[in-house]
């Protein structure tokens, strides 16, 4: 390709101007912002980050007391975001799927009734959904006295479910360890696609665990939860605020995920089809070794979209009281008056994991397109 | 013996390909039998239960002492429908609301078939939307006014969603060509502008317009909550279409836009005649599912305090005096919103399969 | 064809101006700076912080009115810097919302039942003079029992964030070693709904937040357990920086409380004018002074009495009595009734 000069008045100028313009907004809008703080006497310093938090979290992943510093407030928050976005992400896609194959089924009735959910899901906020869950969960479940009993072990009450936990007795961690190792090995080479090494080093993790278990005299007991004077105490807890959360969300983004999954498999031509047939392939290895990597290529851009919308979607989590990254950073404000500070830590939280998202993503595209040639 | 036909031969349909009939889908193979059943169990687990709490059990008449432990309490929903639509709106006033909503609705039917896709209409938007404003705000032609902080309701999300899709629009095109300039300036600030729009959450973009807003404007500069709200609806519906208005634009083949310039057709004619056509025909899909997106958005200006149809919700559940019908109120706002939504992604297949075999 | 793209153009501009008609609709003060008067003079009203539902204090009643305690404070704020009880905007906030909405100018003084305490006072707000006495305190139904806060021990609590109650609640946690567990909400509405749809025990919030919601109630029967004896100052704030405007919303509070002490009230103001006790004189004015030193009227209290009237009927209005929320004045009552309320003088 011949370089060429560029023009002055057709290259140069408008990008001049453009430039400046974005540089003169920039800057009277930060001349605006130091001078309206000025007037207000507000102070712009992450120093606060260090005092105590004082406030309490409802639930949260990591471990936090109103004695911890506003930091660290933070980083629980995140920790929420991050366990409601990728929980939602993986449970979403194992939901969608299914009912993406439904909705493409001959068969009347399921494809009827995928398709309506489909509709329903995605055609209401997911305000709503949540704000309906949660009431469904508080309102009509019983009480912690007359909890209802499903199974076992399994308690559902206004107070959220009950599982019974099965705790592991004695010096687990060389097992923890082990188990670890062998699971980024298998992961790793998976990833690398030596698919027979990875089984082997799975299997050799399996054996070495079960020698580790009975060699260290290892058991398992029974976490049960009990009714105490208000609650259930032991075992795992699922508040209704992160069931409701959950549910809705998950319920939301399967319609989405379905979608997107239909349409990917419904834009790999139908010859695709024909020709895997002409080779001798049956239904499910056609649908295994031909269409579905050509779909995977075509539905992972709409696919990245749609994490960027879980992620986003969970701020939504405040309607129904779960407090995650976006609640936190504004209670923050309220008890520190930095608001520009938290915002901006608020807005950078956001883009980054949004950006980590797609480059994800993007590598994902990269090893799918490999595997398509 | 002829060979020469005296009755045209009749059209045979295509062979049988795809759908099964009902009956063989439902009951055809050991698969399907399996399935049925098991969406038969799930039936008859829960539909009884939902009919009897929606009719047998269902409340239809009465008063507040009526809906304990009974079914769905519906009359709740009646006495408090035009709180919910309506809002914090005064009650003598209702009629405007009602208007705008009337006339808002009229306009979207209208503009619907391709014939009356004309100026006349545009202009009959344009008329429509400032009166709307005019009828809901008042202070001219002897109405009350009525300060935007008091509006609520179904007009709020009706005026939210069709002035950001209205306004987000031309921006977002403005966005898509930005990306696809030969400026690399350009395409760098658009590129940036639609990322941070679409990274950070709606939600965290209204709290700032909420409270943020006085920093970031001239002292002493005030601009009513749901301007704010409205302009980051803008922003982040035109962030949204210039992502699908790219992708369709760069479906459009480099020969029609030189062609049409060989025509004699200046730049912005074959924009705007020869290639933004074309371009949305082939992203009708996605430009529908963001619309959807965009008017779902507006349930979340309860959190800067506008008193839209949830938030309505939401104080009508704690009125004491009634045994808080969650259910029938979510499902009552849920279905207004599926209403339009569903509507919007229905038009957009009929305008798929219209302008589908319009085209090429 | 031309004509046709024309008037598309002059559509889209018609929309932008109709947007922008939302902007320019309020006129604003054109001089950066200066106090907060000037620009409350300027735009013609004064615009206030205020709670949706926080009934009694502030909140629409079923005709859209705003109603309550701190209502009336705005509204004699509003009376004090433009002598007209109307002259107001109230603005909605949440919790969390409402300390950033006064920092950032959005609104020109909070009443939205916000505690006076250290952190929010060094963070950029100023706090006048306490409106309100109240308490931090929990209300459980009575059949579980509970007397004393050690028998809330493993209870489900209901707390709204962006309120002092979430600290007093993890203080009272934290003192008595007890294992309460939060459910946090950013409204009252939810706070509400989620205690009496059971998902919580108890509800924390302030006393007189409880007692009116018992009084909603008088089918179900509740205990209120007070948190500690910690008094919790219900204190209108403005922001830092302005002096001027700080005092004005001070003293337009006080004018509440000293026309409760000096007997007069929105009957009887007209007749007290024609008083003979000098501090009457000069608290309606009529011995000029007191406004002028304050930069506004100086009939600023004998209109902030007639037109919203004394402590004692604000009270009466939105809390006692007429209000159907029947909270005893308790702490609220002026200091010479054994309260601690104190009049300050007009002098």
């Amino acid at each position: 390709m011949v370089r060429r000069r560029h023009d002055f008045h057709r290259w140069w100028l408008p990008q001049l101007l453009l430039g400046g313009t974005v540089l003169a907004l920039l800057a009277a809008m930060a001349v605006t912002v130091t001078g309206n703080m000025a007037l207000r006497a507000m102070t712009v310093s992450l120093g606060f980050l260090d005092n105590t938090a004082r406030f309490p979290i409802a639930e949260s992943v990591m471990a936090y007391s109103p004695v911890d510093g506003f930091a660290w407030a933070f980083a629980t928050g995140l920790g929420n975001t991050l366990l409601l976005t990728a929980t939602i992400i993986v449970a979403s896609i194992l939901l969608g799927i299914p009912l993406a194959l439904a909705r493409r089924s001959g068969h009347l009735l399921a494809r009827l009734s995928a398709g309506a959910f489909v509709d329903g899901v995605r055609n209401t906020p997911l305000v709503i959904q949540l704000l309906f869950w949660y009431g469904v969960i508080t309102v009509s479940l019983p009480s912690p006295r007359s909890a209802f009993q499903p199974l076992s072990g399994i308690f559902l009450t206004d107070r959220g479910l009950h599982v019974t936990t099965l705790g592991i007795t004695g010096t687990a961690l060389p097992l923890v360890v082990t188990l670890t190792i062998g699971l980024v090995a298998t992961a790793t080479l998976a990833w690398r696609g030596r698919l027979h090494q990875a089984s082997i080093v799975s299997l050799g993790t399996v054996v070495v665990g079960a020698t580790l278990w009975l060699a260290l005299d290892l058991g398992l007991r029974p976490d049960v939860p009990r009714l105490g004077r208000y609650n259930f105490v032991g075992g795992l807890t699922v508040t209704p605020e992160l069931a409701a959360v959950l549910l809705g969300s998950v319920l939301y983004a399967s319609g989405f995920a379905a979608e997107i999954v239909r349409a990917g498999l419904a834009a790999v031509p139908a010859g695709q089809w024909d020709a895997a047939r002409a080779m001798g392939l049956n239904d499910r290895q056609s649908l295994r070794l031909v269409i579905v990597p050509q779909a995977l290529r075509i539905m992972l851009p709409p696919m990245t979209n749609q994490f960027v919308s879980v992620l986003k979607n969970s701020t939504l989590a405040l309607v129904v009281g779960y407090p995650e990254l976006n609640s936190i950073a504004n209670t923050t404000m309220n008890h520190t008056g930095h608001a520009l500070e938290c915002m901006l830590v608020l807005v950078l939280a956001y883009l980054t994991l949004a950006g980590g998202i797609s480059l994800a993503m993007n590598a994902l595209d990269r090893r799918t397109a490999r595997w398509t040639r | 013996m002829t060979f020469v036909r005296s009755a045209p031969e009749p059209v045979l349909p295509p062979p049988p390909r795809g759908r099964d009939p009902a009956a063989s889908s439902t009951f055809g193979s050991a698969a399907n039998i399996v399935t049925t059943l098991v969406i038969a169990f799930f039936a008859e687990r829960s539909l009884p239960h939902f009919l009897a709490w929606a009719f047998t059990n269902g409340v239809w008449r009465g008063d507040a002492a009526d809906c304990r432990d009974a079914g769905a309490c519906w009359i709740f929903l009646h006495e408090k429908a035009p709180f919910i639509l309506f809002g914090i709106y005064p009650e003598a006033e209702r009629w405007r609301p009602l208007l705008v909503v009337s006339v808002l609705i009229g306009l979207t039917l209208w503009t619907m078939p391709h014939r009356h896709w004309t100026r006349a209409t545009l202009l009959t938007w344009v008329v429509g939307i400032a009166g709307s404003l005019l009828a809901m705000a008042g202070g001219v032609a002897g109405l009350t006014p009525v300060p935007p902080s008091a509006w609520g309701g179904l007009p709020v999300t009706l005026l939210l969603t069709v002035l950001s899709l209205a306004l987000g629009f031309p921006l977002g095109l403005g966005l898509a060509l930005a990306r696809r300039s030969r400026l690399p300036l350009g395409r760098w600030l658009a590129t940036g502008t639609v990322e941070i729009l679409r990274g950070v959450p709606v939600l965290t973009l209204l709290f700032i317009a909420a409270v943020m807003a006085p920093l970031l404007l001239p002292d002493g500069m005030r601009v009513e909550t749901f301007v704010r709200a409205l302009v980051v609806f803008t922003l982040v519906s035109a962030a949204y279409l210039s992502e699908v208005l790219r992708g369709g634009l760069q479906g459009v083949p480099r020969a029609q836009m030189e062609s049409a310039q060989a025509l004699g057709l200046r730049r912005r004619e074959v924009l705007l005649i020869v290639v933004l056509p074309q371009a949305i025909r082939k992203v009708l899909p996605p430009l529908a599912s963001t619309i959807i997106v965009v008017i779902k958005n507006t349930s979340l200006v309860m959190v800067v305090g506008l008193f839209d149809l949830v938030s309505a919700g939401r104080v009508v559940l704690n009125d004491p005096a009634w045994p808080m019908p969650y259910a029938e109120t979510y499902l009552m706002i849920a279905l207004v919103y599926f209403a339009v939504c569903h509507g919007v992604a229905r038009y957009a297949l009929h305008q798929e399969r219209v302008l589908g075999e319009g085209g090429r | 064809m031309t004509g046709r793209l024309t008037t598309c153009r002059w559509g889209v501009l018609a929309l932008f101006c109709a947007a922008l008609a939302g902007c320019s609709s309020e006129p604003g003060r054109q001089a950066p700076g200066g106090p907060t008067l000037a620009e409350v003079r300027a735009r013609g009203y004064v615009r206030c912080g205020a709670g949706r539902d926080t009934v009694g204090f502030s909140a629409p009643d079923a005709h859209g009115r705003w109603r309550g305690l701190d209502v009336d404070t705005c509204r004699a704020v509003a009376v004090a810097a433009l002598g007209d009880r109307d002259k107001v905007r109230f603005v909605p906030l949440t919790g969390q919302q409402r300390i950033t909405a006064l920092l950032t100018g959005e609104i020109d003084v909070l009443p939205r039942t916000t505690t006076w305490t250290l952190q929010r006072d060094a963070g950029g707000i100023n706090f006048t003079i306490p409106n309100y006495y109240d308490f931090t305190a929990f209300m459980i139904r009575a059949d579980s029992g509970a007397r004393a806060l050690r028998d809330l021990d493993g209870a489900s609590i209901c707390v709204q964030t962006g309120s002092l109650t979430e600290i007093v609640f993890a203080d009272v946690a934290r003192r008595h070693g007890l294992t309460l567990h939060p459910v946090i909400f950013d409204n009252v509405q939810s706070t509400r709904q989620a205690f009496l749809s059971g998902r919580c025990d108890a509800l924390a919030t302030d006393q007189s937040a409880l007692v009116a919601l018992r009084a909603l109630e008088p089918d179900r029967r509740y205990t209120i357990i007070p948190a500690s004896d910690d008094i919790a100052p219900l204190t209108p704030a403005v922001r830092h920086g302005d002096d001027q405007w700080f005092d004005i919303v001070k003293f337009a509070i006080e004018a509440l409380i000293v026309a409760e002490h000096l007997g007069i009230d929105r009957d009887n103001v007209e007749a007290m004018r024609g008083s003979r006790d000098p501090a009457i004189r000069r608290f309606l004015g009529v011995e000029p002074g007191n406004g002028r030193a304050l930069g506004i009227r100086d009939d600023f209290a004998y209109q902030i009495v007639r037109q919203v009237g004394n402590y004692a009927q604000v009270y009466d209005d939105n809390l006692g009595a007429r209000s159907g929320l029947n909270i005893p004045r308790g702490p609220n009552r002026l200091r010479r009734d054994g309260g601690l309320m104190l009049p300050i003088g007009f002098y």
